[in-house]
């Protein structure tokens, strides 16, 4: 492997894996703060992607189809939250499990409905389809662009956590939602807000993937998978833990492709493995 | 566990229809009836985890395929179709699976089992469905199905007759076990794993037997579906067969054996019948999926319960 070759992967495995943070965070906030786990995290990404496909035929323009299509999955969100996820705040696992699994169905047959089953190539904005060389190779700006996008989300994410007073009071919420909700702050309210965040964080992420990986059926369900195995890794409820375990398995999958090919997707795996072997409780997690 | 009488009264006729049935010769009935009794089988698999131990466990179908995948292996390549020679084989496949994913994922608690268990089955389905000699996402046929003197599993009464009898002795497997010291320790670890720990009991190996158990009657009931269709595909592996096995537990009423055995039954027939009905199949499983959760939490043996009382 030459040393341009060697720094186009490393790139294109830092911008993989900022993605998969986008993902990943949202999930494991809810998880960390909400006590809910979301099967259906992973359609928010493949509508997201597929909302982008659709307003940037129409519009022509992936930034309009981005700032059309947000919105809507904020309210996606709140919608998918006040009927379906504030009642499983005090149920157990398996409920919540089975009762997002059948959102992800249903999501699917909603997806199959409006959009079909083809897969849907989304076209590079025009002001980005040119590539930066790097010695004998070359990174297409549009992969610059959304790693750049993806580190701006992530600063201004800590920002609002660690800054704001919405953050603080998400962050009490996350110790004690009932002493918090003894001092007169409407908890409930805190939960939906971070919940429609988490979805819009996710599809934002398929928007920015969709001229990257193209728009498919399913696409959904790859990214829950994985985001499953970052925050494994990461350790669960850890936003730094998150982003740690996301560069981890971006870069090795991208490596993986290059230096073991047919067997990339078992490294990612084999990863978590390792974890669960040495730090059951991932990277960064609370000791029980 | 007490299986109420009127219950123990159904499931004792429903036993005595299905056999019935073996010698109605209808091709349809006996290909439609032996899969929903492979279904009751792998749903009271999970059931041992999900209901009795507390573990809700996303690798179930990670040793169904498995035993599958083994069983077109070993007739493909090595033409191997004694039963008593393939079923052993494909069962310790299937057990031996179980107890490295089991191993690994046990170590991991709560939510965490559920995503661990999840990645490693989907993990195995990328794999049958990438790897090459294992027919992609077409799957394999089984070359020649298992044979032993009269019984041949290509012929459906036979191969109908062997699914009857091992789910008759699935359950009274299970129930036996239910009632045996063993499953009060599990039903005790589910209740309280630190009471049971502070007990003594190294609790550790008990959920890691229930999920090698488990899996190796996951394996069984895969098993039998590769001999009554002769064939095997990747989506076997896939994480919707894991999802809806584990509906089809709640469904019926967790930690019952009997219940699962009812949700299998009904959502076979929904299955058949709701792709007859309606294109849009799978959003009629997903709405199901939460009206159960929302409404019948205790499945249809919760129903049945208090339909007594």
């Amino acid at each position: 492997m030459t040393l341009s070759l060697f720094a186009l992967q490393l790139l294109n495995g830092v911008e993989y894996g900022l993605l998969l943070f986008l993902v990943a965070s949202g999930l494991t906030l809810v998880f960390g703060i909400l006590g809910v786990l979301n099967f259906a995290h992973g359609s928010f990404y493949m509508l997201g992607a597929y909302l982008a496909y659709w307003f940037a035929e129409r519009t022509g323009s992936l930034l309009l189809a981005m700032l059309i299509g947000l919105p809507l999955m904020v309210l996606l969100g709140l919608f998918v939250e006040r009927f379906a996820i504030a009642r499983l705040y005090a149920r157990d696992h398996l409920s919540q499990v089975l009762l997002t699994y059948g959102l992800v169905l249903l999501f699917n047959e909603l997806q199959r409905s409006l959009f079909g089953n083809e897969v849907h190539g989304v076209a590079t904005p025009p002001l980005l389809a040119f590539r930066i060389p790097l010695g004998d190779q070359a990174w297409p700006a549009y992969r610059v662009l959304t790693a750049f996008a993806c580190l701006a989300v992530a600063a201004a994410m800590r920002q609002v956590i660690l800054r704001t007073r919405f953050g603080m009071r998400v962050r009490a919420g996350a110790s004690n939602a009932e002493m918090v909700e003894a001092l007169g702050i409407d908890v409930r309210r805190i939960f939906s807000s971070l919940f429609a965040a988490g979805a819009a964080l996710a599809a934002l992420a398929g928007m920015l993937a969709a001229p990257l990986t193209t728009v498919y059926p399913g696409m959904g369900e790859d990214i829950l998978i994985v985001s499953f195995v970052v925050v494994v890794i990461g350790g669960i409820g850890s936003i730094k833990g998150a982003f740690i375990g996301a560069l981890l398995v971006g870069l090795s999958d991208t490596f993986g492709k290059v230096l073991l090919p047919g067997f990339s997707s078992a490294i990612v795996y084999a990863l978590m493995a390792a974890v669960l072997v040495f730090r059951p409780r991932g990277l960064l997690g609370q000791p029980a | 566990m007490t299986v109420p009488l009127r219950v123990r009264a159904l499931l004792i006729a429903g036993a005595a229809a299905l056999l019935l049935v073996a010698f109605s010769h209808d091709r349809f009935w006996l290909q439609f009836l032996g899969k929903a009794m492979i279904t009751c089988i792998f749903a009271m698999s999970l059931d041992l985890l999900v209901g009795v131990t507390g573990l809700v466990s996303l690798a179930h179908a990670s040793f169904f395929g498995i035993a599958a995948y083994l069983l077109a292996g070993l007739s493909n390549r090595f033409g191997f179709v004694n039963p008593l020679l393939t079923l052993p084989l494909c069962l310790a496949g299937a057990a031996l699976l179980a107890l490295a994913i089991g191993w690994l994922s046990l170590r991991a608690s709560g939510v965490y089992f559920i995503m661990v268990t999840l990645a490693f089955t989907q993990m195995l389905h990328y794999f049958f469905n990438d790897a090459p000699g294992f027919g992609g996402s077409d799957g394999l046929y089984v070359n020649q199905r298992p044979q032993i003197g009269p019984l041949d599993f290509s012929n459906r009464t036979a191969s109908y007759l062997a699914i009857w009898t091992a789910l008759v002795l699935v359950y009274l497997f299970l129930s036996r076990i239910l009632r045996a010291p063993f499953g009060h320790v599990l039903a005790g670890i589910r209740g309280n794993e630190q009471r049971m720990l502070s007990l003594g009991y190294p609790i550790g190996r008990y959920k890691l037997v229930a999920f090698v158990l488990a899996g190796s009657l996951a394996g069984l009931a895969g098993y039998l579906d590769a001999t009554l269709y002769g064939f095997v595909n990747p989506a076997q592996f896939s994480w919707r067969q894991s999802g809806v096995l584990l509906m089809t537990v709640l469904l019926g009423g967790k930690g019952t054996l009997y219940g699962p055995v009812l949700g299998a039954l009904l959502l076979t027939f929904v299955e058949h019948y709701g792709e007859q009905f309606t294109s849009h199949y799978n959003a009629l499983i997903g709405a199901l999926i939460i009206a159960v959760v929302l409404f019948l939490p205790g499945g249809l043996a919760g129903l049945l319960r208090s339909a007594r009382d």
